[in-house]
């Protein structure tokens, strides 16, 4: 029993690790100041990779996450910038069109019979140029509003409100989601799918469906991720969040989520959100340059991933 | 519904029973015109070859496939179900050869994965955990708790989730399709026991088996099936083996195992004292060309573990090897090379690379004459693969098959035709007829003796827990103990009796 919460902790073992080590190495880290980037860092990493995780458990993978979160941006920019709306509908209409790129990945998927890898490869590139074709490849710049707010440093008399509401928003979801996977039919059958797929047909589990929901959900997540982004920027970026796909996908995977499907936890991918950015935001305050800091970071996504399935090989022999 | 006893319960409804059925996949007819039933209480075996049509009789019966003629009725009532949840709804369950589980849920997950019951939208943990507890119950089994992952559980026991996702669905037809083949002893008796509980349930049990001696034991009545055909039903005490036998492939029993003259020749492999990691701990022997040397044991004696070291899998601690002229341990490449070639018993995992063709698996060992420059020119490959095709009667649409598209029979021939196709002179074969055919064993019977008989006779290397086996083909026989390995008899010197005694004291 006391093995198994041990394994569940192992990402804020890991978490608590990297982050002494830059304690170590600069107290600096420990400022409030710094604390408070390294959460609105996280977050648009952190949210794209609740919806990663999803897909990650159902034996999948989405490579265009990316691509959606500039496409969001650029979308929700251009509602509010060109057709005049008020943010929230953007809002709205950002996340909804992440959630439809999603759908678009998840109908191939599990209609066509498609990979998911060659599928969302496929799309990374579509949704890219779509983006760069609606705001001409240029950012689009927008007025202040709310929405600015979202990840910005909380002003000194809402300070009790500890992170910026875009982290309170990616809390809740987390909150949501993890609890939708425990607790809802839908969150198991995802496992189930993503661990043994004829075994879910098998129980009548309506397997395309259930894809096309969670690809759905992960652009959705990646829409709202390209809000924050937008919001942090104040700006729609057709040309950001490159290769950030990636980023999300180690997130997922340092937390305990498996390539091979069926292990995830939304948890685990938020912890492994926060130990790139802890890296991250450590190797700048040493004045390291970049090279280092990239260098750094994928040792220890390997690392993270070897110590995970050493810990699997010892208590799990899933035959 | 009274207690019925298979003896008189032509005088009620039976539980289940089809008419009629028949299924063609395109050109070649599967089933023809078949029939049968089971009534309440009642174990009820189907045996026949590999594609006599059990499966597809087992899918039509499951939903997955509909017949194309026919009629189905469970209870008296017409029975059609559209797919298997469907099936599963009136009251059909299957616990299948490969276990449908997922390994990353608990048992009480597994239990009701698909139809969970709910409150407010949300699973309804309690409900789920009360019911299944009740299911496993029956079990009485120390692993199986509600909780606990099924990732955790040994295979038996994840056998008994299955039967317990069965029986929460309130099962009336129980169907088991090969259910002791990855079994231990231990779990199989299990198994045997809870079988005979079920059936005071009342629940009707279709039992599909390769292994007579198990069906002799536990069913009331037996169905063959041939070609697609029901060729009999009769109550199991009326028949005996060897009908059974002649019933399934149509001929008799002497020409199952075969022994031509067979004329010893030089020595080909000799081991003293030969000690691994954890088995063996002292395996000594000696092949000669043109003899097949049997090596019997119970599972877990050291058997595997001596081929594996031999063939260079396993490491070895001490004792020295000697191969023809070659002398020393080696690994597969090396020993390859030597001459010596060897069938895992793991078929599925090692045998075979399960999503390539049957070509590739044969010539996998030696890749090369395919073509110039390494090339591998389907052509050539196939008119090579042909041949062997043709010899071992891989029932196949052709070289470019894919493997895992063959019968468990047809998988193994293409296994041992890749020892063939390399040309080796040594084969040594772990459990190579396991949970396979009759015809398909007979098949690889006739051409085992061919090996080791005529103008080049090769050297075999057999194991197998299957003891008239190693008795009807074999010329000597070994058995491996605790890791210890008996001097080989010779087969006239010995009998069941002598051999069960080695492995077990």
């Amino acid at each position: 029993m006391i093995k198994k919460y041990l394994n569940k902790l192992g990402p804020f073992f890991a978490l608590f690790l990297v982050y002494i080590f830059f304690v170590i190495l600069n107290s600096k880290i420990t400022s409030f100041a710094a604390l408070e980037t390294m959460v609105q860092q996280s977050v648009i990493v952190g949210i794209a990779a609740i919806g990663m995780t999803l897909v990650i458990i159902s034996g999948g993978i989405d490579l265009s996450a990316g691509s959606i979160i500039a496409f969001a941006s650029v979308v929700v920019a251009a509602l509010m910038q060109f057709l005049g709306w008020p943010p929230y509908l953007a809002a709205i209409g950002g996340i909804l069109s992440g959630a439809l790129w999603g759908m678009m990945n998840g109908l191939l998927i599990s209609r066509f019979k498609l990979v998911p890898f060659i599928v969302t490869l496929g799309s990374l590139l579509v949704v890219r140029g779509f983006a760069k074709g609606i705001a001409k490849s240029m950012p689009i710049n927008v007025e202040p509003s709310w929405m600015s707010d979202l990840l910005a440093s909380l002003p000194v008399g809402q300070k009790w409100m500890l992170f910026p509401p875009g982290a309170w928003i990616m809390i809740v979801l987390a909150i949501l989601i993890a609890g939708m996977l425990k607790y809802m039919r839908i969150g198991r059958h995802i496992v189930a799918i993503g661990s043994n797929e004829e075994t879910a047909r098998l129980c009548g589990i309506a397997v395309e469906k259930v894809k096309v929901i969670v690809y759905s959900l992960a652009g959705a997540f990646a829409g709202l991720a390209g809000l924050m982004m937008m919001s942090y920027q104040e700006q729609g970026d057709p040309t950001g969040a490159v290769g950030l796909e990636l980023d999300v996908i180690a997130a997922v995977v340092i937390g305990g989520g498996s390539l091979s499907g069926g292990e995830g936890s939304v948890l685990g991918s938020l912890i492994g959100a926060m130990i790139m950015t802890v890296i991250r935001t450590g190797s700048q305050l040493n004045g390291w340059p970049t090279w280092v800091t990239q260098v750094v970071t994928g040792i220890v996504i390997v690392i993270a991933v070897a110590v995970d399935r050493y810990r699997h090989m010892k208590t799990v022999q899933a035959g | 519904m009274a207690e019925v006893s298979s003896g008189n319960s032509k005088s009620v409804t039976p539980r289940f029973s089809m008419s009629g059925i028949c299924k063609t996949f395109g050109a070649t007819t599967a089933l023809d015109n078949v029939g049968f039933e089971v009534f309440p209480g009642e174990v009820h075996a189907l045996v026949g070859e590999n594609g006599a049509g059990k499966s597809t009789l087992m899918k039509i019966l499951s939903g997955a496939i509909k017949a194309d003629k026919g009629e189905m009725f469970i209870d008296g009532l017409s029975f059609k179900p559209s797919n298997p949840l469907d099936a599963r709804r009136y009251g059909i369950g299957m616990i299948y050869q490969e276990l449908s589980l997922v390994l990353h849920l608990t048992v009480e997950e597994n239990i009701f994965l698909g139809v969970e019951p709910l409150k407010f939208g949300l699973l309804n943990r309690d409900e789920i955990h009360k019911r299944s507890k009740k299911a496993i119950n029956i079990f009485n089994h120390p692993e199986i708790m509600p909780n606990t992952r099924v990732a955790d559980l040994s295979i038996g026991a994840r056998q008994l989730v299955e039967i317990g996702r069965a029986l929460a669905a309130g099962v009336k037809i129980l169907i088991f399709d090969e259910p002791t083949s990855s079994l231990s002893q231990h779990d199989a008796e299990r198994l045997f026991e809870l079988i005979g509980r079920l059936k005071k349930q009342n629940i009707a049990i279709v039992y599909i088996s390769h292994f007579l001696e198990e069906i002799n034991r536990i069913s009331d009545r037996i169905t063959i099936l041939r070609d697609g055909k029901s060729v009999s039903t009769n109550k199991v005490s009326d028949v005996n083996e060897d009908d059974i036998i002649k019933m399934m492939i149509g001929r008799d029993v002497e020409d199952i195992y075969v022994r031509s003259t067979r004329k010893r020749g030089e020595l080909l492999l000799k081991t003293e004292n030969i000690k691994g990691e954890l088995n063996p701990e002292s395996a000594s022997i000696e092949l000669y060309r043109g003899e097949i040397l049997g090596i019997f044991g119970l599972v877990g004696a050291g058997r595997t573990e001596f081929l594996r070291i031999l063939f260079g899998l396993d490491e070895i601690k001490s004792g020295t090897i000697r191969i023809k002229s070659y002398s020393g341990y080696g690994l597969p490449v090396a020993r390859w090379k030597q001459g010596i070639g060897y069938v895992s018993e793991n078929r599925k995992e090692e045998g075979l690379a399960l999503d390539m063709n049957i070509a590739d698996n044969i010539t996998l060992s030696k890749y090369e004459n395919f073509g110039h420059f390494g090339m591998i020119l389907k052509k050539n490959q196939y008119s090579a693969v042909e041949d062997m095709i043709k010899y071992f009667d891989i029932r196949c649409s052709g070289p470019g098959q894919s493997i895992k598209d063959l019968s468990g029979g047809n998988q193994q021939k293409a296994a041992l035709s890749r020892l063939l196709y390399h040309d080796v002179d040594i084969l040594l074969l772990d459990e190579p007829t396991r949970g396979i055919d009759v015809g398909s064993k007979t098949k690889i019977y006739h051409i085992l003796d061919n090996l080791v008989s005529g103008n080049n006779p090769k050297g075999i290397i057999l194991i197998s827990s299957y003891l008239p086996e190693l008795l009807g083909i074999c010329d000597r026989i070994a058995v491996m103990s605790q890791g210890k390995l008996s001097d080989s008899m010779e087969v006239s010197n010995t009998d069941e009796h002598k051999i069960m005694q080695l492995a077990i004291g």
